[in-house]
């Protein structure tokens, strides 16, 4: 059997809140296995983004572990750590905050080389940032500008950019296509499942958003209150849901058969 | 883009008084050290536009190489503690816990104080002079600069692109100098401007005090002191130096609010 | 009772609306579909007359026979309290944070209906219950951040309706909140519309909100007019490839439900 690229076992984190215990995350586990993408749905609130810290490092864990192709990144010195980062790398939510708006293009992909010391430098390094922006469609020139010249959208392939130029084998997204249009949202959806496809990514999907989750999730794990309340097969999970809660969140979701559903008084 | 007026005006005043700060190393009307007791107590005309002062001396030439000291004494000192309190803030932001709070705690303390007694202790012990000034002004400026740079980098500390620096492996010391300083560098500047205004105020009174630069070395501060007994009879002696403190704190302030204006991102979206 | 004729809109040389016409009666649901950059945040500004001076505008936006592009301010001001509500994206930039959110309800009735303290608490009580906020009794005196995103937005809702306006714009106001609480907030509104007899315009990226509640719907692209219509026919025959873009950008899940209905 293949080894899973990322286990994550009984992790808990808890919050200190007053006299009492926030518990951000409660005794959760999950497996993602190599190449495939994993949707982590769940709404404000239920431990999602802080599921997303721990896994990348940014946080520790009250208890539990995190192992990223078998190594457990807690029991790693800062210094392994540090070198292992060049494994899993992320994209966050709100591309307006995620790219220093003093550093160009360039600057700003080619950040996470610092992780590799025989990183390509000078002319072969701005071939590499050109190569990755169009991987992620976009210009080879693109590079030399600053953040704020570019769209949401863009700003976000940027980021992705960013997150492949150490070819990581684990990307996790939090909430990466929830502040675009639909129609980006769209076309950067594609461009996660291509970079899957061509690099044999992993993708770890945090998601407020089922429609999302249909598109591209291999398997998924509904969130509420820090718990993991329901995971399994995508389509198992979206087309037979067993929670309650999962069921409240298929059928909120919005749809376009229920137009003029009220009575209305006449127009005055 | 256009400039706020605040901004341009704020420069113009500011480069005048360093320009003639800095022409007074090398060119005054007069002499400034020439004494001519004939010419005691001139009010101002063609040969001495401010007149000349008790001993017989030019007082634009004075005001001119008052200059120098004035201004260079609240530079250095506001550069000092700027640095010193930036250094401090953001090393406050970057660690968090234990040192956060020995900064801030150190802060409170030096805000307590009253800051002419303290200059006055400080030039007790060290004697009057360009150091002492230095030294009592720039302490003082420690606290600002720690609280605004701290404050504002604990704004950047919470960006998405912090993260993305710890994922791409870097440490705190790297992050804040990469990251931190640039994003936070318009606010400190904008202070920078600002408390060199108020050293100006400062070092004034610690020379009206007897606690700056010591004679010959003119200062605005002490020409105030020294024409105190002379109002009456020459009330130019002390508008002079009066109307040079007022003009440069102003002109400094000026920029500050323009340069806060100019960095306001609510300021022009299309940028 | 709204009905605008011809609006354009510029910012410098940009233009931001090129002729938009539309009409809102009262009772009923407009809603306003764009993505970013399409000028529907400009057309809600437009309405309340809160154009920022570097906008030029011209045509007309006839409310109630008169026209808010050339209102004098004083009108203005008045129309927006009394007969115009707004509800933000973001309850929380809305809502003062150091005010209880009774007192926030209230102000505007005893600024501008000359209620006393007790008459207006009584009606900020009958407020709370008609925007479905749970023991609103407890909650007449929380602070905003002690209320959850959802329950923020009811306080967003109810200070709008506090005057009882003629003409409520909400302008994305579900796009910060979880998707359950966004079908409670559509629906709430869509009540309103059909209880009080408001006419609604509601703003949004996304067509899946537009489709629960808009007996009518507009599309923009760019500050370009695309189409208007019923929204089921907008939805089942869009007349526009560019409708057809935004149909086809959703969830292939929401889609299904099109084909599905009868």
């Amino acid at each position: 059997m293949t080894q899973p690229l990322l286990q994550v076992s009984r992790l808990s984190r808890h919050f200190p809140l007053g006299q009492g215990m926030v518990r951000a995350l409660d005794d959760v586990s999950l497996t993602l296995m190599p190449e495939q993408i994993l949707g982590v749905v769940g709404e404000s609130g239920s431990g999602k983004s802080t599921l997303a810290r721990i896994v990348m490092g940014l946080d520790r864990p009250t208890s539990g572990s995190v192992r990223i192709a078998g190594r457990d990144i807690f029991a790693l010195s800062p210094r392994h750590l540090r070198q292992a980062r060049r494994d899993f790398q992320m994209v966050f939510q709100d591309p307006y905050g995620s790219l220093d708006p003093r550093h160009r293009v360039g600057r700003i992909i080619a950040e996470p080389l610092h992780l590799d010391t025989t990183a390509p430098k000078g002319r072969d390094r701005r071939d590499l940032v050109g190569r990755l922006l169009r991987d992620v469609g976009l210009d080879a020139a693109d590079q030399d500008r600053f953040p704020h010249e570019f769209s949401g959208g863009q700003r976000q392939r940027i980021a992705i950019a960013r997150a492949l130029i150490t070819k990581p084998r684990l990307l996790v997204a939090d909430e990466a296509t929830s502040a675009l249009d639909l129609t980006v949202q769209k076309q950067i959806l594609r461009l996660i499942l291509d970079l899957r496809d061509e690099h044999g990514i992993g993708v770890l999907f945090i998601t407020h958003n089922l429609g999302v989750v249909d598109q591209i999730c291999d398997s998924v794990a509904v969130m509420k209150d820090g718990r993991i309340v329901e995971s399994g097969p995508m389509r198992q999970v979206m087309d037979h849901p067993a929670e309650p809660y999962t069921r409240r969140l298929l059928e909120a979701e919005p749809r376009l058969d229920v137009i003029g559903r009220k009575v209305r008084p006449k127009p005055s | 883009m256009r400039l706020p007026k605040s901004l341009i005006l704020g420069a113009a005043i500011t480069a005048i008084m360093v320009g003639a700060a800095v022409l007074s190393r090398v060119w005054t009307p007069a002499d400034p050290t020439a004494m001519n007791i004939v010419a005691r107590l001139q009010a101002p005309d063609a040969a001495h536009w401010f007149g000349t002062d008790p001993i017989g001396r030019d007082v634009l030439s004075i005001i001119m190489a008052g200059a120098w000291t004035s201004l260079g004494i609240a530079m250095l000192a506001t550069a000092i503690g700027g640095a010193a309190g930036t250094l401090l803030g953001v090393t406050a932001a970057a660690r968090g816990g234990r040192a956060e709070r020995l900064v801030m705690g150190f802060n409170g303390v030096l805000f307590a104080f009253p800051p002419i007694l303290s200059a006055i202790l400080l030039g007790a012990l060290m004697g009057p002079g360009a150091v002492t000034a230095i030294t009592a002004i720039g302490v003082f400026m420690v606290p600002v600069f720690a609280r605004i740079s701290r404050a504002a980098a604990i704004q950047i500390w919470a960006r998405d692109y912090i993260s993305a620096a710890r994922m791409a492996g870097k440490n705190d010391i790297r992050i804040t100098a990469e990251h931190v300083l640039p994003n936070i560098l318009p606010q400190i500047i904008v202070q920078l401007a600002i408390q060199t205004g108020l050293a100006i105020l400062s070092e004034a009174g610690l020379s009206f005090l007897g606690m700056g630069v010591s004679p010959p070395t003119p200062s605005w501060g002490r020409m105030l002191s020294e024409s105190q007994t002379y109002l009456a009879a020459a009330p130019h002696l002390v508008l002079a130096p009066g109307l040079a403190i007022a003009v440069t704190v102003l002109g400094l302030n000026l920029l500050g609010d323009g340069l806060r204006d100019l960095t306001d991102p609510r300021r022009g979206q299309a940028g | 009772m709204l009905s605008i004729r011809n609006l354009r809109v510029t910012f410098g040389e940009r233009p931001a609306l090129n002729g938009i016409d539309l009409s809102l009666a009262r009772g009923r649901t407009l809603g306003v579909v764009g993505e970013s950059g399409s000028g529907k945040s400009v057309m809600a500004l437009a309405v309340m007359g809160l154009l920022p001076r570097t906008a030029r505008a011209t045509g007309r936006i006839g409310f109630d026979g008169r026209d808010i592009l050339t209102m004098p301010e004083r009108d203005l001001c008045a129309l927006r309290g009394n007969r115009i509500g707004m509800i933000f994206q973001e309850p929380m930039t809305a809502l003062n944070p150091a005010m209880r959110i009774g007192a926030q309800i209230a102000e505007g009735l005893i600024l501008h209906q000359g209620l006393s303290r007790r008459d207006a608490r009584a009606k900020v009580m009958h407020l709370l219950d008609m925007v479905r906020i749970p023991r609103a009794a407890e909650r007449i005196d929380s602070f905003p951040h002690e209320l959850s995103g959802g329950q923020r937005q009811r306080v967003g809702i109810a200070i709008a309706l506090a005057l009882t306006p003629d003409l409520l714009i909400a302008d994305e106001p579900t796009t910060a909140l979880d998707v359950t609480v966004q079908a409670q907030i559509l629906d709430i509104l869509d009540d309103l519309v059909a209880e009080l007899g408001i006419a609604l315009m509601l703003i949004s990226h996304d067509l899946g909100v537009i489709a629960r509640i808009a007996d009518d719907t507009l599309v923009l692209y760019r500050g370009t007019l695309i189409e208007q219509g019923p929204t089921e026919r907008v939805l089942r025959r869009p007349g526009h490839d560019y409708t057809r873009t935004l149909l086809d950008a959703l969830p292939p899940r929401v889609r299904a439900t099109l084909r599905d209905a009868p």
